[in-house]
Protein backbone atom coordinates (compact mmCIF):
# COMPACT_ATOMS: atom_id res chain seq x y z
CA UNK A 1 0.00 0.00 0.00
CA UNK A 2 1.76 3.04 -1.00
CA UNK A 3 0.99 6.19 1.08
CA UNK A 4 0.43 9.62 -0.54
CA UNK A 5 0.26 13.59 1.38
CA UNK A 6 -1.73 15.86 -0.88
CA UNK A 7 -0.61 19.75 -0.51
CA UNK A 8 -3.55 21.39 1.60
CA UNK A 9 -4.84 22.57 -1.87
CA UNK A 10 -5.43 19.36 -3.66
CA UNK A 11 -6.56 17.87 -0.48
CA UNK A 12 -9.43 20.43 -0.57
CA UNK A 13 -10.22 20.25 -4.09
CA UNK A 14 -10.04 15.81 -3.55
CA UNK A 15 -12.06 16.60 -0.54
CA UNK A 16 -9.74 14.11 1.74
CA UNK A 17 -8.04 14.85 5.03
CA UNK A 18 -4.60 13.10 5.64
CA UNK A 19 -3.18 10.15 3.87
CA UNK A 20 -4.47 8.76 0.45
CA UNK A 21 -3.56 4.98 0.07
CA UNK A 22 -2.97 4.02 -3.25
CA UNK A 23 -3.05 -0.27 -4.45
CA UNK A 24 0.47 0.29 -7.36
CA UNK A 25 1.79 -2.80 -9.00
CA UNK A 26 5.68 -3.26 -8.56
CA UNK A 27 7.82 -2.23 -9.26
CA UNK A 28 5.91 1.43 -8.28
CA UNK A 29 7.39 4.05 -10.12
CA UNK A 30 5.99 7.96 -10.04
CA UNK A 31 4.23 7.55 -13.26
CA UNK A 32 2.24 4.63 -11.97
CA UNK A 33 2.06 6.37 -8.81
CA UNK A 34 0.42 9.55 -10.61
CA UNK A 35 -1.83 7.26 -12.86
CA UNK A 36 -3.24 5.59 -10.25
CA UNK A 37 -3.31 8.98 -8.21
CA UNK A 38 -5.71 10.86 -11.16
CA UNK A 39 -8.08 7.27 -11.71
CA UNK A 40 -9.03 7.63 -8.38
CA UNK A 41 -9.05 11.56 -8.33
CA UNK A 42 -10.15 12.65 -11.64
CA UNK A 43 -10.54 16.28 -10.66
CA UNK A 44 -5.75 16.00 -10.12
CA UNK A 45 -5.73 15.34 -13.82
CA UNK A 46 -3.47 18.27 -14.80
CA UNK A 47 -2.58 19.86 -11.42
CA UNK A 48 0.39 18.16 -10.37
CA UNK A 49 1.63 17.24 -14.11
CA UNK A 50 0.63 18.52 -17.45
CA UNK A 51 -2.26 16.33 -18.66
CA UNK A 52 -0.43 16.10 -22.56
CA UNK A 53 3.39 15.83 -22.26
CA UNK A 54 2.68 14.47 -18.25
CA UNK A 55 5.75 17.00 -17.55
CA UNK A 56 6.07 17.55 -13.62
CA UNK A 57 3.94 21.43 -12.95
CA UNK A 58 6.84 23.78 -11.82
CA UNK A 59 5.66 24.53 -8.82
CA UNK A 60 5.42 21.02 -7.87
CA UNK A 61 7.84 18.46 -5.67
CA UNK A 62 8.19 15.30 -5.08
CA UNK A 63 9.91 14.34 -1.96
CA UNK A 64 10.45 10.97 -0.23
CA UNK A 65 12.99 9.52 2.23
CA UNK A 66 14.23 12.76 2.62
CA UNK A 67 15.17 13.21 -0.73
CA UNK A 68 14.03 15.52 -3.37
CA UNK A 69 12.59 13.25 -6.56
CA UNK A 70 11.26 16.03 -8.31
CA UNK A 71 13.76 15.61 -11.29
CA UNK A 72 13.87 11.81 -11.25
CA UNK A 73 12.91 9.83 -14.38
CA UNK A 74 9.05 9.12 -14.16
CA UNK A 75 9.93 5.86 -14.67
CA UNK A 76 12.46 5.63 -12.14
CA UNK A 77 11.65 2.90 -9.20
CA UNK A 78 10.60 4.78 -6.03
CA UNK A 79 12.22 3.52 -2.73
CA UNK A 80 10.95 0.08 -1.66
CA UNK A 81 10.71 2.41 1.61
CA UNK A 82 7.54 4.05 0.08
CA UNK A 83 6.99 0.88 -2.26
CA UNK A 84 6.23 -0.80 1.04
CA UNK A 85 4.16 2.44 2.49
CA UNK A 86 6.54 2.50 5.52
CA UNK A 87 7.51 6.37 4.08
CA UNK A 88 4.99 8.73 2.76
CA UNK A 89 5.27 9.77 -0.92
CA UNK A 90 5.04 13.91 -0.19
CA UNK A 91 3.51 16.30 -3.08
CA UNK A 92 4.17 19.00 -2.01
CA UNK A 93 3.66 22.86 -3.69
CA UNK A 94 6.97 24.72 -3.86
CA UNK A 95 8.02 27.23 -1.59
CA UNK A 96 6.86 30.95 -3.45
CA UNK A 97 4.89 33.27 -1.84
CA UNK A 98 1.48 33.26 -1.43
CA UNK B 1 -35.43 32.76 -3.74
CA UNK B 2 -36.11 36.10 -5.40
CA UNK B 3 -33.67 39.15 -5.16
CA UNK B 4 -30.07 39.27 -5.98
CA UNK B 5 -27.00 36.38 -6.60
CA UNK B 6 -23.47 38.36 -6.15
CA UNK B 7 -21.02 35.86 -7.31
CA UNK B 8 -17.46 37.15 -5.72
CA UNK B 9 -14.12 35.69 -7.30
CA UNK B 10 -11.81 36.57 -5.31
CA UNK B 11 -7.08 36.01 -5.11
CA UNK B 12 -8.63 33.43 -2.29
CA UNK B 13 -11.86 31.56 -3.04
CA UNK B 14 -15.47 32.24 -3.99
CA UNK B 15 -18.05 34.07 -1.84
CA UNK B 16 -21.44 34.42 -2.82
CA UNK B 17 -23.78 37.46 -1.60
CA UNK B 18 -27.28 37.16 -1.66
CA UNK B 19 -30.29 39.30 -0.59
CA UNK B 20 -33.81 40.46 -1.29
CA UNK B 21 -34.96 42.59 -4.26
CA UNK B 22 -34.59 45.38 -1.80
CA UNK B 23 -30.88 44.80 -1.60
CA UNK B 24 -30.38 46.08 2.11
CA UNK B 25 -29.54 43.29 3.96
CA UNK B 26 -26.71 41.04 2.22
CA UNK B 27 -25.72 37.05 3.64
CA UNK B 28 -22.13 36.62 2.76
CA UNK B 29 -21.58 32.22 1.83
CA UNK B 30 -17.90 31.06 1.62
CA UNK B 31 -15.47 30.71 0.75
CA UNK B 32 -15.82 28.17 -1.63
CA UNK B 33 -12.21 26.91 -3.27
CA UNK B 34 -10.42 28.22 -0.51
CA UNK B 35 -7.21 29.19 -1.09
CA UNK B 36 -7.43 29.36 -5.05
CA UNK B 37 -7.70 31.88 -7.29
CA UNK B 38 -10.82 32.52 -8.84
CA UNK B 39 -10.53 34.31 -11.79
CA UNK B 40 -14.19 34.58 -12.37
CA UNK B 41 -17.70 33.01 -11.28
CA UNK B 42 -21.23 33.53 -13.23
CA UNK B 43 -23.97 31.62 -14.06
CA UNK B 44 -26.25 31.06 -17.24
CA UNK B 45 -28.94 33.00 -18.03
CA UNK B 46 -30.85 29.92 -19.30
CA UNK B 47 -30.73 28.31 -15.58
CA UNK B 48 -29.80 30.68 -13.11
CA UNK B 49 -29.00 27.58 -10.95
CA UNK B 50 -25.88 26.61 -13.45
CA UNK B 51 -23.38 28.67 -12.21
CA UNK B 52 -19.42 27.87 -13.61
CA UNK B 53 -16.15 28.83 -12.20
CA UNK B 54 -12.62 29.21 -13.13
CA UNK B 55 -10.47 28.10 -10.55
CA UNK B 56 -6.86 28.11 -10.78
CA UNK B 57 -3.60 28.33 -9.18
CA UNK B 58 0.08 29.20 -10.38
CA UNK B 59 1.21 25.76 -8.43
CA UNK B 60 -1.25 23.37 -9.34
CA UNK B 61 -2.87 24.94 -12.83
CA UNK B 62 -6.71 24.80 -14.01
CA UNK B 63 -9.76 23.74 -12.68
CA UNK B 64 -12.87 24.46 -13.89
CA UNK B 65 -16.02 23.90 -11.41
CA UNK B 66 -19.59 23.36 -12.03
CA UNK B 67 -22.89 23.99 -9.73
CA UNK B 68 -26.19 23.08 -10.39
CA UNK B 69 -28.29 24.14 -7.31
CA UNK B 70 -27.04 27.77 -7.85
CA UNK B 71 -23.86 27.30 -5.84
CA UNK B 72 -25.01 25.09 -2.86
CA UNK B 73 -22.74 21.92 -3.80
CA UNK B 74 -20.33 22.30 -6.56
CA UNK B 75 -18.56 19.35 -9.22
CA UNK B 76 -15.39 19.60 -10.78
CA UNK B 77 -15.69 19.42 -14.66
CA UNK B 78 -12.81 19.11 -17.68
CA UNK B 79 -9.75 21.09 -17.24
CA UNK B 80 -8.22 20.73 -20.44
CA UNK B 81 -7.71 23.56 -22.95
CA UNK B 82 -5.70 22.11 -25.61
CA UNK B 83 -4.59 24.75 -28.64
CA UNK B 84 -5.83 23.15 -32.02
CA UNK B 85 -2.78 22.81 -34.24
CA UNK B 86 0.55 24.23 -34.16
CA UNK B 87 0.34 26.85 -30.71
CA UNK B 88 2.34 29.41 -32.85
CA UNK B 89 3.65 31.96 -31.63
CA UNK B 90 3.33 35.71 -30.00
CA UNK B 91 5.32 38.77 -28.87
CA UNK B 92 7.08 38.54 -25.53
CA UNK B 93 7.71 42.01 -23.37
CA UNK B 94 10.70 42.19 -25.02
CA UNK B 95 9.93 42.04 -28.11
CA UNK B 96 11.10 38.03 -28.79
CA UNK B 97 8.65 35.69 -29.78
CA UNK B 98 7.41 32.89 -27.64
CA UNK B 99 5.24 29.82 -28.42
CA UNK B 100 1.34 29.82 -27.14
CA UNK B 101 1.13 28.23 -23.50
CA UNK B 102 -2.30 27.84 -21.78
CA UNK B 103 -2.20 29.73 -18.04
CA UNK B 104 -5.21 29.99 -16.88
CA UNK B 105 -9.17 30.72 -17.98
CA UNK B 106 -10.38 34.54 -17.16
CA UNK B 107 -13.23 34.45 -18.19
CA UNK B 108 -16.24 32.27 -18.68
CA UNK B 109 -19.32 33.37 -20.90
CA UNK B 110 -22.31 31.00 -20.96
CA UNK B 111 -24.33 31.13 -23.92
CA UNK B 112 -27.73 33.16 -23.93
CA UNK B 113 -30.26 29.78 -24.33
CA UNK B 114 -27.92 26.49 -23.56
CA UNK B 115 -26.79 26.02 -20.14
CA UNK B 116 -24.35 23.39 -21.63
CA UNK B 117 -22.65 25.65 -23.80
CA UNK B 118 -20.05 28.06 -22.42
CA UNK B 119 -17.27 30.29 -24.24
CA UNK B 120 -14.02 30.95 -21.97
CA UNK B 121 -11.55 33.51 -22.58
CA UNK B 122 -7.93 31.89 -21.40
CA UNK B 123 -4.07 33.08 -21.03
CA UNK B 124 -2.40 32.55 -23.71
CA UNK B 125 -5.30 34.07 -25.58
CA UNK B 126 -7.40 32.08 -27.16
CA UNK B 127 -11.23 30.98 -26.82
CA UNK B 128 -12.85 27.82 -26.41
CA UNK B 129 -16.05 26.53 -25.97
CA UNK B 130 -18.24 23.68 -24.35
CA UNK B 131 -21.30 21.97 -24.93
CA UNK B 132 -21.67 19.94 -22.86
CA UNK B 133 -21.60 21.44 -19.56
CA UNK B 134 -17.76 21.89 -19.26
CA UNK B 135 -16.74 17.96 -19.27
CA UNK B 136 -14.73 18.38 -22.43
CA UNK B 137 -13.46 21.77 -24.31
CA UNK B 138 -12.35 22.77 -27.86
CA UNK B 139 -11.05 25.89 -29.12
CA UNK B 140 -12.58 27.51 -31.82
CA UNK B 141 -8.86 28.52 -33.65
CA UNK B 142 -10.09 30.69 -36.10
CA UNK B 143 -9.36 33.86 -33.41
CA UNK B 144 -5.45 32.45 -32.98
CA UNK B 145 -5.42 31.81 -36.38
CA UNK B 146 -6.42 34.88 -37.52
CA UNK B 147 -2.88 35.43 -38.79
CA UNK B 148 -2.31 38.54 -36.69
CA UNK B 149 -0.95 36.57 -33.54
CA UNK B 150 2.98 37.39 -34.15
CA UNK B 151 1.66 40.73 -33.58
CA UNK B 152 -0.02 40.28 -29.97
CA UNK B 153 1.44 40.51 -27.10
CA UNK B 154 0.80 40.06 -23.21
CA UNK B 155 -0.46 42.94 -21.06
CA UNK B 156 0.85 43.44 -17.36
CA UNK B 157 -1.74 40.83 -16.08
CA UNK B 158 -1.01 38.33 -19.02
CA UNK B 159 -2.16 37.88 -22.94
CA UNK B 160 -5.41 37.14 -21.69
CA UNK B 161 -8.75 37.03 -23.61
CA UNK B 162 -11.18 39.09 -21.05
CA UNK B 163 -14.18 39.92 -22.96
CA UNK B 164 -16.77 37.75 -24.55
CA UNK B 165 -20.01 39.62 -26.09
CA UNK B 166 -22.58 37.55 -27.22
CA UNK B 167 -25.17 39.38 -29.60
CA UNK B 168 -28.98 38.41 -28.39
CA UNK B 169 -30.47 39.98 -31.83
CA UNK B 170 -27.62 37.96 -34.12
CA UNK B 171 -26.29 34.87 -32.81
CA UNK B 172 -23.88 34.47 -35.56
CA UNK B 173 -22.16 37.55 -34.27
CA UNK B 174 -19.29 37.46 -31.32
CA UNK B 175 -17.02 40.36 -30.04
CA UNK B 176 -13.87 39.52 -28.09
CA UNK B 177 -10.84 41.71 -26.33
CA UNK B 178 -7.70 40.73 -26.21
CA UNK B 179 -5.12 42.52 -23.54
CA UNK B 180 -3.08 43.73 -25.57
CA UNK B 181 -4.13 43.01 -29.63
CA UNK B 182 -7.57 44.42 -28.90
CA UNK B 183 -10.89 43.73 -30.19
CA UNK B 184 -12.28 40.88 -32.39
CA UNK B 185 -15.19 40.55 -34.41
CA UNK B 186 -16.67 37.01 -35.98
CA UNK B 187 -20.55 37.19 -37.94
CA UNK B 188 -19.93 33.13 -38.35
CA UNK B 189 -20.12 31.84 -34.74
CA UNK B 190 -16.74 32.21 -34.03
CA UNK B 191 -15.16 30.29 -37.06
CA UNK B 192 -13.68 33.44 -38.41
CA UNK B 193 -12.30 36.91 -37.22
CA UNK B 194 -11.68 40.64 -37.98
CA UNK B 195 -9.91 42.96 -36.02
CA UNK B 196 -11.99 45.44 -34.69
CA UNK B 197 -9.96 48.71 -33.39
CA UNK B 198 -10.30 51.08 -36.02
CA UNK B 199 -10.23 54.22 -34.05
CA UNK B 200 -8.59 53.26 -31.28
CA UNK B 201 -5.29 55.37 -30.14
CA UNK B 202 -2.75 54.07 -28.29
CA UNK B 203 0.58 55.81 -27.70
CA UNK B 204 2.27 53.15 -25.99
CA UNK B 205 2.70 50.71 -29.37
CA UNK B 206 5.04 51.86 -32.28
CA UNK B 207 2.24 52.44 -34.34
CA UNK B 208 -0.62 54.36 -32.36
CA UNK B 209 -3.47 53.66 -34.73
CA UNK B 210 -2.25 50.17 -35.30
CA UNK B 211 -4.54 47.25 -36.80
CA UNK B 212 -3.96 45.01 -33.49
CA UNK B 213 -2.05 45.36 -30.53
CA UNK B 214 -4.03 47.70 -28.39
CA UNK B 215 -4.91 47.02 -25.00
CA UNK B 216 -8.56 46.73 -24.60
CA UNK B 217 -9.24 46.42 -20.90
CA UNK B 218 -13.24 45.49 -21.24
CA UNK B 219 -16.00 46.19 -23.20
CA UNK B 220 -20.01 46.11 -22.46
CA UNK B 221 -23.19 46.74 -24.36
CA UNK B 222 -26.43 46.96 -23.47
CA UNK B 223 -28.71 43.37 -24.68
CA UNK B 224 -31.34 45.88 -26.47
CA UNK B 225 -28.68 47.53 -28.15
CA UNK B 226 -25.79 45.62 -29.03
CA UNK B 227 -24.49 47.78 -32.18
CA UNK B 228 -23.26 50.21 -29.72
CA UNK B 229 -20.17 49.08 -27.29
CA UNK B 230 -18.17 50.75 -24.89
CA UNK B 231 -14.86 50.58 -23.97
CA UNK B 232 -12.31 51.07 -20.95
CA UNK B 233 -8.92 51.03 -22.98
CA UNK B 234 -5.82 51.22 -20.89
CA UNK B 235 -6.40 54.70 -21.56
CA UNK B 236 -9.48 56.43 -22.91
CA UNK B 237 -12.71 55.30 -23.00
CA UNK B 238 -14.11 54.67 -25.78
CA UNK B 239 -17.63 54.12 -27.96
CA UNK B 240 -18.85 52.04 -31.45
CA UNK B 241 -21.94 52.55 -32.71
CA UNK B 242 -21.79 50.02 -35.38
CA UNK B 243 -20.57 47.11 -33.75
CA UNK B 244 -17.17 47.65 -33.58
CA UNK B 245 -16.58 48.99 -36.63
CA UNK B 246 -15.29 52.48 -35.53
CA UNK B 247 -14.70 53.77 -32.50
CA UNK B 248 -14.37 57.36 -30.90
CA UNK B 249 -13.28 58.83 -27.62
CA UNK B 250 -16.14 59.68 -24.68
CA UNK B 251 -13.86 60.34 -21.87
CA UNK B 252 -15.07 63.56 -21.64
CA UNK B 253 -14.83 65.54 -18.44
CA UNK B 254 -13.35 62.10 -16.44
CA UNK B 255 -10.36 63.12 -14.53
CA UNK B 256 -8.89 60.11 -15.60
CA UNK B 257 -9.41 57.89 -18.64
CA UNK B 258 -7.41 55.17 -17.24
CA UNK B 259 -9.31 52.21 -15.47
CA UNK B 260 -10.02 48.72 -16.02
CA UNK B 261 -14.50 47.88 -15.77
CA UNK B 262 -16.63 49.13 -17.82
CA UNK B 263 -20.39 48.36 -17.38
CA UNK B 264 -23.85 49.72 -19.04
CA UNK B 265 -27.24 50.37 -16.57
CA UNK B 266 -30.02 47.65 -17.23
CA UNK B 267 -32.64 49.85 -18.20
CA UNK B 268 -31.00 52.67 -19.88
CA UNK B 269 -28.09 51.97 -22.82
CA UNK B 270 -27.01 55.71 -22.40
CA UNK B 271 -26.17 55.28 -18.62
CA UNK B 272 -22.30 54.13 -17.97
CA UNK B 273 -20.12 53.11 -15.38
CA UNK B 274 -15.87 53.34 -15.20
CA UNK B 275 -13.86 53.86 -12.09
CA UNK B 276 -10.89 55.99 -12.99
CA UNK B 277 -7.39 54.83 -11.70
CA UNK B 278 -4.68 57.92 -11.24
CA UNK B 279 -2.32 56.25 -14.27
CA UNK B 280 -0.98 53.06 -15.70
CA UNK B 281 1.68 52.85 -13.22
CA UNK B 282 -0.84 53.97 -10.13
CA UNK B 283 -3.22 51.84 -9.87
CA UNK B 284 -5.54 53.84 -7.49
CA UNK B 285 -8.24 56.24 -7.24
CA UNK B 286 -6.86 59.94 -7.90
CA UNK B 287 -6.61 61.74 -4.29
CA UNK B 288 -7.70 58.48 -2.87
CA UNK B 289 -11.05 59.06 -3.60
CA UNK B 290 -12.67 55.94 -4.36
CA UNK B 291 -15.39 57.61 -6.78
CA UNK B 292 -17.75 55.52 -9.78
CA UNK B 293 -18.06 58.14 -13.09
CA UNK B 294 -21.43 57.67 -14.36
CA UNK B 295 -22.73 59.78 -17.75
CA UNK B 296 -25.88 59.39 -18.60
CA UNK B 297 -25.62 60.47 -22.30
CA UNK B 298 -23.56 57.93 -23.48
CA UNK B 299 -20.63 59.41 -22.77
CA UNK B 300 -18.61 63.22 -22.40
CA UNK B 301 -20.45 63.86 -19.88
CA UNK B 302 -19.60 62.75 -16.49
CA UNK B 303 -20.71 62.89 -12.65
CA UNK B 304 -18.78 61.68 -9.74
CA UNK B 305 -20.60 59.39 -7.22
CA UNK B 306 -19.56 59.07 -4.18
CA UNK B 307 -21.88 59.18 -1.80
CA UNK B 308 -21.31 55.83 0.52
CA UNK B 309 -17.59 55.79 -1.00
CA UNK B 310 -14.35 56.12 0.96
CA UNK B 311 -13.44 59.72 -0.12
CA UNK B 312 -9.93 59.62 1.66
CA UNK B 313 -6.81 57.35 1.93
CA UNK B 314 -8.67 54.80 -0.58
CA UNK B 315 -5.66 53.36 -2.78
CA UNK B 316 -7.27 50.09 -4.24
CA UNK B 317 -7.89 48.79 -7.72
CA UNK B 318 -11.25 47.55 -9.65
CA UNK B 319 -10.35 45.15 -11.90
CA UNK B 320 -11.63 44.60 -15.60
CA UNK B 321 -14.03 41.59 -14.81
CA UNK B 322 -15.14 43.26 -11.17
CA UNK B 323 -18.15 44.87 -12.16
CA UNK B 324 -21.74 44.13 -12.89
CA UNK B 325 -25.19 45.33 -12.49
CA UNK B 326 -28.71 43.78 -11.68
CA UNK B 327 -31.36 44.01 -13.75
CA UNK B 328 -34.26 45.09 -10.94
CA UNK B 329 -35.43 48.46 -10.81
CA UNK B 330 -33.83 50.43 -9.90
CA UNK B 331 -30.67 49.32 -11.49
CA UNK B 332 -28.41 47.61 -8.91
CA UNK B 333 -24.64 48.29 -9.54
CA UNK B 334 -21.75 46.28 -8.06
CA UNK B 335 -17.84 45.94 -7.61
CA UNK B 336 -15.54 44.83 -5.77
CA UNK B 337 -11.85 46.17 -5.26
CA UNK B 338 -8.26 44.85 -4.68
CA UNK B 339 -8.60 45.66 -0.77
CA UNK B 340 -11.56 43.17 -0.60
CA UNK B 341 -14.53 45.27 -0.31
CA UNK B 342 -17.20 44.73 -2.45
CA UNK B 343 -19.70 47.61 -2.99
CA UNK B 344 -23.41 47.51 -4.04
CA UNK B 345 -26.30 50.43 -4.83
CA UNK B 346 -29.86 49.77 -5.19
CA UNK B 347 -30.07 53.15 -6.57
CA UNK B 348 -28.16 53.33 -9.86
CA UNK B 349 -25.42 54.51 -8.26
CA UNK B 350 -26.69 57.39 -6.38
CA UNK B 351 -25.58 56.04 -3.32
CA UNK B 352 -23.25 52.92 -1.48
CA UNK B 353 -23.27 50.79 0.36
CA UNK B 354 -20.72 48.21 1.74
CA UNK B 355 -21.90 44.05 1.18
CA UNK B 356 -18.26 42.74 2.23
CA UNK B 357 -15.99 44.20 4.06
CA UNK B 358 -12.93 42.12 4.58
CA UNK B 359 -12.90 39.75 1.49
CA UNK B 360 -9.37 38.61 -0.10
CA UNK B 361 -8.22 40.76 -3.12
CA UNK B 362 -11.78 40.98 -5.70
CA UNK B 363 -10.62 39.41 -9.07
CA UNK B 364 -14.37 39.06 -10.49
CA UNK B 365 -18.17 40.55 -9.75
CA UNK B 366 -21.03 38.96 -11.38
CA UNK B 367 -24.80 39.54 -10.51
CA UNK B 368 -27.60 37.25 -11.25
CA UNK B 369 -31.08 38.78 -10.85
CA UNK B 370 -33.30 36.38 -8.94
CA UNK B 371 -36.88 36.48 -9.99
Amino acid sequence: MIRVQLPAPLRRLTKTEGIVELEISTPVTQRKLLDALELRFPMLRGTTRDQQTKKRRAYVRFFACGEDLSDASPDAVLPQAVASGKELFLIVGALAGG
Amino acid sequence: MKGVRVLVGTKKGAFILTASKKRQSWKIDGPHFAGWEIYHMTGSPADPNRLYASQTSSWFGQVIQRSSDGGKTWETVGNEFKYKGEPGQHQWYDGSLRPWEFKRVWHLEPSLDDPDEVYAGVEDAALFRTKNGGKSWDELPGLRGHGSGPQWAPGAGGMCLHTILLDPSRPERMTIAISAAGVFRSEDRGKTWQPSNKGLVSLYIPDPKAEVGHCVHRIASHPDRPDVLFMQKHWDVMRSDDAGANWYEISGNLPTDFGFPIAVHAHDPETIYVVPIKSDSEHYPPDGKLRVYRSRSGGNEWKALTKGLPQKNCYVNVLRDAMSVDRHDPCGIYFGTTGGQVYASNDEGNSWQTIAGHLPAVLSVEVQTLS
